[in-house]
């Protein structure tokens, strides 16, 4: 963290109110996201209790799972989750582009342009916190290995289908999740902590009713700095022990699973012993009432747990949609599009769900594009706002500039091109040595600088610019800084170049495991017990 | 102080009727967590009941287990100890037993054996542990010991640990066992949670380390077996941690850890965290042992409300996060730090106060660059609904 941002925490401290940390969005939000608030069970991998889920705040879709244990319940709980996810990310499918890539002909091996669809918009998930994130990540790997019967009619215990293809896209989108500056999913207190700076610590912020408390002008009663409202929503309990503001899950509130749940899952249990015990159609008649009613008394104690959460995503993302989206974060989200194109082909093409791990070659190319993501998103957030530009200056990676003079000057060569040198002064205490590169942003594209010299007098130095002036010995209008002009250079470069090539999977060293078996995953051994 | 006076003297402490709550291996990893805190060391050195102490003091600590989980922690451990062990320590020789000397023939389903353990009282259960320990290693057989009770001294004052199992080797092998519920997912398991577990095993390891200099042929394994259930189902799977780093940490903090006799005799007299007292006197009793506040303290200690109330009350930077206090040098408070990046305080030449003025002016000149859309945002942000949380 910057010292700009810890001076905004400590603002924040002082005034009772959250401080700017961007000037601008620095992610892309979906006209029409889709917020997913997951709960779980205490103890079990991958047993979900229930969630809501949609795209209209004022009709979440309730799902919840009345005995988690119950193998049929659960997969009848993904089954209405395919239902609801699937027809929305299938939504954005056919919505398309003409795009261009570059591709290796395989039989020249030179670089060839191919026309390829593009996605015009693509489905956005927002779950409430980093914890979301990685629920979504679970559900994927425990629903993409499972076999439906149509896909092999021997199967021990066929899931319902859909289970299977949903878990791929929830890999796809947990796994997308890692790339820096993606937007595919997206964690509400992520968001909120990227944008604003709060009076507590990092490790606070991620109680998604706190952070918000401290953020929302509107929140809390009238008066109530954000510090104290943020204090009720971490603490503030009911007569019956019962968080106020529940948490944003996936992991529920011990009081809660041992007061409110544990109770409502064992009358359900019993109504449902007595159901299947019932010896005529009269009693199995008032049993059934029973059990519908405890069936019901569940889903609405859920529906309490999660409603506020589910609030609370729409209130943070109104409060994101206040400002303006960043320059370049269309041409993150632009990525984001291919991601899921890209995605798309390979279900269309019929191609195995994800392995449960990569090979080196893949895992190599992933870690090195989330490197280069990194690195983009780091010096596209700096050239969209200010804000994050103040932090690389206070840094040395940066520097604004007011332009004094501008001598022209030839390179030497056969062909004399223009290489003026431009004086200028600053404030700012950049990191530069003899030849440094510095950056500037012209028109939108990165024009290229080194330094020169520093002047007797402090904060004047001389930079040499050296291309983006056109092909002629004049220099191209408007390329060239003038005298008067203000600019900001920066020591890092603007446009992020991808690593070296990697070798196709196929040909992966020995060194390095060797190539990937051909075998297609197996399905997860089915246990005798009830676990997923 | 001599042994009895110190025992009475923490009796005092808490409260004449009550009885201590024993040190268990999570609550010494979490205090070797954060070395600085006397408070903690106190507290628990003297067997207080935290939770008790910060409900009487208005802070009441967040945490609890849910009895799904407990249950589920619960049925899988049985399953993994069931039939004598077979299932334990088919995957403990399955994952530990290559570098096994000769000798050391792979375990027999149905003839380990599980000593019993019980005895009257911590004190006897340590030493029925160390016994059962002593004899299976001279007898050269494979012994799973379930639950054994080891003690350690931490601070001038004996902790009773209770690993969920000890495994000796023919050739005079300890292993410590530790199932947890968290699963390993095509395996992999969340590092915090194995890390935790490890800092937790590696206590054991050291107590372990105790009692085996006192046993010919005893050799205590610095790898630990962490039994997780695989993937989404309850079946056992098992993977070998090695525990030395985290040993010679926990270790080196123990020792640090000041002495809970010095820290009883700076109390004044008639100082004592009873929680039938009034509320005044506990928070004047508190406040007279120093803490070492820092965020990290909320998912690991019971009085951690209570502290943050504290550290905020005075402005303390460290409430922000550990990093943020390293950041700001001596500046110790949010009040200090404020005045010195505003120019009202400090002292220029030093680089923290000048670093501090420098960002303070270039967050200024940012925000008032973007000043109308920052107004705007918080308009239309106005705008909108109020929601609860």
């Amino acid at each position: 963290m910057s010292l700009i941002s810890t001076l905004a925490r400590l603002d924040a401290v002082r005034s009772g109110r959250a401080q700017a940390l961007a000037t601008v969005r620095h992610r892309h939000l979906s006209e029409r996201p889709m917020v997913f608030v997951p709960l779980t069970t205490a103890g079990e991998a991958g047993a979900p209790l229930g969630a809501l889920v949609g795209t209209d705040r004022d009709t979440p879709r309730l799902l919840a799972v009345t005995q988690p244990r119950d193998r049929d319940l659960r997969f009848a709980f993904l089954a209405e989750l395919a239902e609801t996810v699937l027809p929305y990310i299938d939504g954005y499918a056919d919505d398309i582009e003409a795009a261009e890539r570059n591709e290796t002909d395989p039989e020249t091996g030179k670089r060839v342009k191919v026309e390829v669809e593009l996605c015009s918009d693509a489905p956005q998930l927002i779950v409430p916190s980093r914890a979301g994130i990685e629920y979504v990540r679970l559900l994927g790997r425990s629903m993409r290995f499972r076999r439906t019967a149509e896909q092999d009619p021997d199967t021990p215990y066929p899931a319902p289908p859909h289970i299977p293809l949903l878990g791929r896209w929830l890999t796809h989108y947990g796994e997308r999740a890692r790339v820096p500056g993606s937007s595919l999913l997206l964690a509400a207190t992520d968001l909120l902590g990227r944008h604003w700076a709060t009076g507590q610590s990092s490790l606070e912020d991620q109680h998604l009713g706190a952070l918000l408390a401290w953020i929302d002008p509107t929140s809390g009663e009238a008066g109530e700095s954000g510090a104290e409202a943020a204090l009720r929503a971490e603490l503030e309990r009911d007569g019956d022990g019962q968080l106020v503001c529940p948490p944003a899950g996936p992991a529920t509130d011990p009081a809660f699973d041992n007061k409110l749940l544990a109770p409502a899952i064992d009358r359900y249990d019993r109504a449902r012993k007595a159901l299947a015990a019932a010896e005529d159609g009269l009693a199995a008649d008032a049993h059934l009432g029973e059990l519908a009613a405890a069936e019901r008394h569940i889903r609405e104690l859920l529906a309490a747990q999660m409603r506020p959460t589910w609030d609370a995503v729409w209130r943070a993302l109104d409060l994101l949609r206040g400002l303006p989206e960043g320059a370049r974060a269309a041409d993150r989200w632009t990525r984001d599009r291919w991601s899921y194109t890209g995605h798309r082909d390979r279900v269309r093409a019929g191609e195995p769900p994800q392995p449960r791990r990569d090979d080196a070659v893949t895992a190599a190319q992933k870690l090195a594009s989330r490197e280069t993501a990194q690195a983009q998103l780091e010096a596209q957030e700096a050239l969209d706002d200010p804000l994050v530009m103040a932090g690389r200056r206070l840094a040395g990676e940066a520097f604004t500039s007011e332009v004094l003079d501008v001598e022209m000057t030839m390179s030497e060569g056969k062909r004399p091109s223009p290489r003026p040198l431009v004086t200028v002064r600053t404030d700012d205490a950049p990191h530069l040595g003899e030849r440094t590169k510095v950056y500037r942003s012209l028109d939108g594209r990165p024009q290229t600088a080194e330094f020169v010299r520093y002047e007797e007098e402090a904060g004047v130095l001389v930079l040499r610019v050296t291309d983006k002036m056109g092909r002629g010995k004049e220099p191209a209008p408007g390329s060239v800084p003038e005298k008067g002009e203000r600019i900001c250079w920066t020591l890092f470069e603007h446009d992020q170049r991808g690593g070296p090539q990697l070798p196709d999977p196929e040909a992966t060293p020995w060194t390095h495991g060797g190539p990937p078996g051909a075998s297609a995953e197996r399905p997860d051994p089915v246990t005798a017990e009830d676990i997923l | 102080m001599p042994a009895t006076a110190l025992r009475q003297r923490l009796a005092e402490l808490r409260g004449p009727s009550v009885a201590p709550l024993p040190l268990d291996a999570r609550a010494l990893a979490a205090l070797a967590a954060n070395p600085g805190c006397k408070r903690r060391a106190l507290l628990d050195g003297a067997g207080v009941n935290k939770a008790a102490l910060a409900t009487a003091l208005g802070s009441p600590s967040g945490f609890g287990q849910s009895q799904f989980a407990f249950m589920r922690g619960n049925a899988f451990e049985a399953r993994v100890k069931a039939d004598g062990g077979t299932e334990l320590m088919r995957l403990l020789y399955e994952r530990m037993g290559a570098g096994a000397g000769p000798g050391c023939e792979p375990p027999v389903a149905g003839e380990t054996h599980v000593p019993d353990l019980a005895a009257a009282g911590p004190e006897g259960r340590a030493a029925r542990t160390a016994l059962a320990l002593r004899e299976a290693t001279a007898a050269g057989m494979w012994t799973l010991l379930d639950h054994p009770m080891l003690a350690l001294e931490v601070a001038g004052s004996p902790a009773y640990l209770e690993p969920d199992a000890v495994v000796v080797r023919p050739d005079g092998h300890w292993s410590v066992v530790e199932i947890k519920s968290f699963p390993m997912i095509d395996e992999s398991a969340d590092a915090a949670k194995v890390g935790a577990a490890a800092r937790q095993a590696a206590v054991y390891v050291l107590a372990l380390e105790r009692v085996a200099a006192k046993v010919a042929g005893a050799r205590v394994g610095h790898a630990v077996l962490l039994v997780c259930p695989k993937d989404f189902s309850n079946l056992p799977a098992a993977s070998v941690v090695d525990v030395r780093k985290q040993r010679s940490v926990t270790r080196r903090q123990l020792e640090r850890l000041t002495r809970i006799e010095d820290l009883a005799a700076a109390l004044p007299e008639g100082t004592t965290f009873d929680v039938d007292r009034p509320a005044e006197e506990l928070a004047a009793a508190v406040e007279a042992v120093e803490a070492a506040y820092a965020p990290e303290c909320l998912a690991a200690c019971e009085l951690a409300f209570h502290c943050r109330a504290k550290a905020r009350a005075v402005g303390a930077v460290g409430a922000l996060g550990r990093s943020v206090r390293g950041e700001l040098g001596g500046l110790t408070t949010i009040g200090e730090v404020l005045a010195a990046a505003e120019g009202t305080a400090g002292d220029p030449a030093d680089p923290t106060v000048a670093a501090l003025r420098r960002a303070a002016a270039l967050r200024t000149e940012a925000l008032r660059a973007a000043a109308p859309t920052g107004a705007e945002a918080l308009a239309g942000a106005r705008a909108g609904a109020g929601v609860r949380c």
